[in-house]
């Protein structure tokens, strides 16, 4: 039988799905619902310094290619979920805290509160490609930038932190590389692509409240498995790979391209909440026909030697 | 494979249903189960959760309180105006026995019309027990008196039929005769006393619950519960009443849109 535990950054993993930031997410209640559903450890939704509504709805669509949202990033804010996030042992996997900021100063802010949360790893989210203020809209995906948010919550921190990247900057490697040498413990990547827009042809008017949205689920994967598979030859520290994976094929994928576990958010659209068992199965009964029998084995094989 | 994206129709008909409600139908099929509500988009504003009023062949209806922004924006449509229609979402009543009442307080009564239809349909005995906070906000007189619905119709100021609440008039209908099962939608204060009746009468009861909705479909969370974690849109938006009463938040608090915490 095949084994699809993991240990990431020191925390043991009954398998290497992750749910991913902003799926659900948005308290204990919801994540253990994720847990339930088989995920190996879950990522809350992001949290900021203020208290965020978000864009007016529709929020999520999906078409063809996938899932677009323009979420806008609503959370009670950091102040207020004290008695959400403090006791997360009932979760039963590993919970991963996701902090998103508009300047430094808010990201030292937010590492600090984050560090009274007891959260088992912390996850810098330096990617939004919609939000104003927010991610790559505020200029935070440069190698500079990086670098000294890295440093600046990695100080604080007391669990792992995991530095979250945009697909949809060139020199994505260097970013990597650039938390890497600030001391991140891993590298999520990817967030969402684009932004992008659907517009509504009868009304004329574009359907998303904030009418542009990150591109995430189907059209992101080959996107995301490229990412990964380039930061995986440029970085030591395991890469969460995260993109458009919705079944065990697209999950061995990923680990083939350099991943150490990976992330699910769109799939739970997709194939419901159990997505990550039914991903689980997959890679099982492919590893059983491969006579793989661990994901180390296969991790990076992608990869020419 | 479906998407989720709204399908944007002319409005054809506006029905004056009470003072400050109108129902609005629209041509689309959306092959709706008793219960099931849709997100009503109003271009370039915001979409919110509605039930499902009314449904034929060609057209579904909704049913709009005007008490915010949305909601009353909504109200000033004419005939000819664009909505978007995405759904529908959620779960669906499922009806047990042979005789059943269905309870509904305030918009929470739309939730429960296509359900009506169907226990007449399957000659059931229905009997709709329908309040208000007064006779201007009662909703459906006419429609219910031309489905040969029995109906029960309470008022808080009793301006129109039974002076009390929803609950009360369960009470007796619980006391007096058999009942196999019993549907509730309205103010979430209300369908604690009904859950609660029911519980006490050992009476099947199924609840349909409001909480913030952003997406509709499962995907946001803005409508998870606690301690289930269970999402109001996809798990429910109808939960049996013993496991309602079960629920940490039922009749305590609700979240909104930044998911911080209010009490009822
Ligand atoms: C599953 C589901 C089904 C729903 N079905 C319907 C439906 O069939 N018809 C319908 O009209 N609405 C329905 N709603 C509620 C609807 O989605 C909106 O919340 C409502 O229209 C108010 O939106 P708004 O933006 O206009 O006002 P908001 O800004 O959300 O509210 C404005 C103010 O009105 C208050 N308020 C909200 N609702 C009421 C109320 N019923 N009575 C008095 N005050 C209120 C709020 O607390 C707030 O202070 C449903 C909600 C859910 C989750
Ligand atoms: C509805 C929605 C909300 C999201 N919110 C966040 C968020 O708050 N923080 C974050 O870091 N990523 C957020 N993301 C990005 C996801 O975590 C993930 O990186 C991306 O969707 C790609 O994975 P997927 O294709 O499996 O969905 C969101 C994605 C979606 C679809
Ligand atoms: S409304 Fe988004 S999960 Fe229920």
């Amino acid at each position: 039988m095949s084994e699809l535990s993991i240990t990431l950054c020191g925390m043991k993993l009954p398998n290497p799905t992750i749910l991913a930031s902003g799926i659900v997410g948005i308290s204990r209640a919801s994540l253990t619902l994720a847990a339930q559903g088989g995920a190996g450890a879950v990522t809350i939704k992001s949290l900021s310094i203020e208290v965020r509504k978000g864009h007016p709805a529709p929020i999520i669509l999906t078409y063809p290619g996938g899932m677009i949202n323009s979420v806008g990033y609503s959370n009670p804010g950091i102040d207020n979920v004290g008695d959400e996030f403090s006791d997360l042992t009932s979760v039963g996997v590993p919970v991963i805290g996701s902090i998103t900021g508009r300047n430094e100063d808010d990201y030292k802010i937010l590492a600090e509160k984050a560090a009274a949360l007891n959260f088992s790893a912390l996850e810098v989210v330096l990617s939004c490609p919609h939000t104003p203020g927010y991610g790559t809209m505020a200029g935070l995906s440069t190698p500079e930038k990086t670098e000294a948010v890295t440093r600046l919550v990695k100080d604080r921190s007391r669990v792992p932190v995991f530095v979250k990247l945009s697909p949809n900057v060139m020199g994505l490697v260097d970013l990597a590389k650039a938390a890497e040498a600030a001391g991140a413990d891993a590298i999520t990547a990817v967030n969402t692509a684009g932004p992008g827009m659907i517009i509504d042809i009868v009304s004329r008017k574009p359907i998303l409240g904030g009418k542009i949205g990150g591109i995430s689920g189907r059209a992101l994967r080959p996107i995301a498995v490229r990412c990964v598979y380039e930061i995986a030859q440029a970085v030591k520290i395991p890469i969460i790979g995260t993109g458009g994976v919705a079944t065990g094929q697209d999950a061995i994928e990923m680990i083939m391209a350099g991943a150490t576990a990976v992330g699910i958010g769109s799939g739970v659209y997709d194939r419901g909440i159990t997505v990550f068992r039914q991903v689980c199965q997959e890679m099982q009964a492919f590893m059983d026909t491969e006579n793989i029998k661990s994901l180390k084995e296969i991790r990076g094989a992608a990869h020419e030697v | 494979m479906k998407f989720e994206l709204p399908i944007t129709v002319r409005i054809s008909q506006v029905i004056e249903e009470a003072n400050g409600i109108k129902s609005f139908l629209l041509p689309c099929q959306l092959k709706a189960k008793p219960g099931q509500f849709c997100m009503i988009w109003l271009p370039g504003i915001d979409a919110k959760p509605v039930g499902i009023s009314y449904q034929t062949k060609d057209h579904i209806g909704v049913t709009v309180c005007a008490v915010g922004p949305w909601s009353k924006k909504v109200c000033e449509l004419k005939e000819g105006d664009l909505l978007g229609v995405l759904g529908p979402y959620g779960n669906a009543f499922q009806l047990e026995g042979k005789t059943v009442v269905l309870v509904g307080g305030g918009y929470g009564t739309a939730s429960l019309m296509l359900l009506a239809e169907e226990a007449l349909s399957q000659k059931l005995t229905a009997t709709m027990i329908i309040g208000a906070k007064t006779e201007a906000q009662l909703l459906y007189r006419k429609r219910v008196a031309t489905l040969g619905l029995g109906a029960i119709y309470t008022t808080d100021d009793g301006s129109f039929g039974e002076r009390g609440t929803t609950a009360d008039a369960l009470a007796r209908i619980l006391k007096n005769q058999k009942v196999d099962s019993v549907y509730v939608c309205g103010p979430e204060r209300m369908e604690k006393k009904v859950a609660e009746l029911c519980r006490d009468s050992k009476v099947r009861s199924y609840i349909s619950l409001e909480r913030q909705m952003k997406c509709g479909f499962g995907v946001c969370g803005a409508c998870s519960l606690d301690d289930s974690g269970k999402r109001v849109c996809v798990e429910g938006t109808i939960f049996p009443g013993e496991e309602v009463l079960q629920m940490k938040e039922f009749g305590q608090y609700h979240r909104d849109s930044s998911a911080t915490k209010h009490h009822f």
